[in-house]
């Protein structure tokens, strides 16, 4: 996986480090601005109000 | 000549090959999970609560203008005689800020038995949207010093646990919240576990359906145990008493005299 992604990037290794640094850190923004605000829903202990249903 | 492992492939793919790449996927998916697993957990335990902490922030400064600001004391018969002057030379005043939106700041609480730095801005709403930023009203319960039930919800874990070591609080304890220009003192009576059903908590007064109430009483609710959503930890309050508080300026440097309302 990691190295099929690696020789696709483009260019010299020098712009592909960068451009494999700019893909971790979408992923990481996407996990905690999309994924991981959606997951936390499911972690127990996030219902602190009472409630009739 | 060192030959390249891509020339090696292309010339001859044994099964032995194949299943190493396979096996090897399978390493790197796994390893991925792993991260992705030890970052939701610094998400939750960590991020969550900068969030709140920015979010408190913004809040804090809305409601440093809110009070500036005149805003009216609770909506409805209050408690407290109405001394702050009337709105004058601001009729740009909304008059909606009797209805204050979900996730708006609503009042500030301080409870000294959590820590003398324990202050939170309450928002309105307790949906989990509002939750994120702080400790939230109850919007059908009373305001803070009417008569009836002045009612909060808190995160107990995760967003800045507010309410982590509520259930520290002891009968007797002070229990602070500003609103209107008052800050209103709160003794707690009773604190107790109860099923996540048990709205009564909420009632005028607590647990008695169809009493009209004649005091005004505070509500806490957060989840219990702390990590777990099977219960809710409840801890009632009754008011003491409530201070002018004097100005946004020196309010930093205490609270004046004491009225007994």
């Amino acid at each position: 996986m990691y190295p099929w992604i690696w020789r696709h990037l483009p260019g010299p290794i020098p712009v592909k480090a960068m451009v494999a640094l700019a893909l971790v850190a979408a992923v990481v923004l996407l996990l905690f601005y999309v994924v991981f605000p959606w997951a936390i829903t499911w972690v127990p202990g996030q219902d602190v109000s009472v409630d009739a249903s | 000549m060192i030959a390249r492992a891509t020339d090696t492939y292309a010339c001859v793919v044994t099964t032995g090959d194949r299943m190493r790449g396979v096996v090897g996927v399978i390493g790197e998916v796994l390893i991925t999970a792993g991260l992705v697993v030890g970052l939701f957990a610094v998400y939750t335990l960590f991020w969550t609560g900068v969030e709140t902490a920015n979010q408190q922030d913004a809040l804090e400064e809305q409601f440093e203008a809110l009070s500036s600001g005149d805003v009216q004391g609770p909506a409805g018969p209050d408690a407290a005689e109405q001394d702050t002057p009337e709105p004058e030379e601001n009729d740009e005043a909304p008059v909606a800020e009797r209805q204050p939106l979900p996730g708006d700041a609503f009042a500030r609480m301080r409870i000294p038995r959590l820590g003398e730095s324990w202050s939170w801005i309450v928002v309105s709403g307790v949906d989990l949207g509002s939750l994120t930023a702080g400790p939230g009203h109850y919007p059908d319960s009373a305001s803070p010093g009417e008569i009836g039930n002045f009612a909060v919800a808190g995160h107990r874990a995760t967003y800045g646990e507010p309410f982590a070591y509520l259930d520290t609080l002891q009968v007797g304890d002070e229990i602070f919240v500003e609103r209107g220009g008052r800050e209103y003192r709160y003794l707690v009576t009773e604190s107790f576990i109860t099923v996540p059903s048990d709205t009564g908590v909420l009632l005028p007064v607590p647990g008695q359906p169809g009493i009209v109430a004649d005091e005004a009483s505070l509500t806490l609710t957060t989840c219990h145990p702390r990590w777990g959503s099977t219960e809710r930890l409840i801890v009632h309050g009754e008011l003491a008493g409530s201070t002018k508080v004097p100005s946004a300026q020196n309010q930093a440097s205490g609270v004046g005299e004491e009225a007994v309302a």
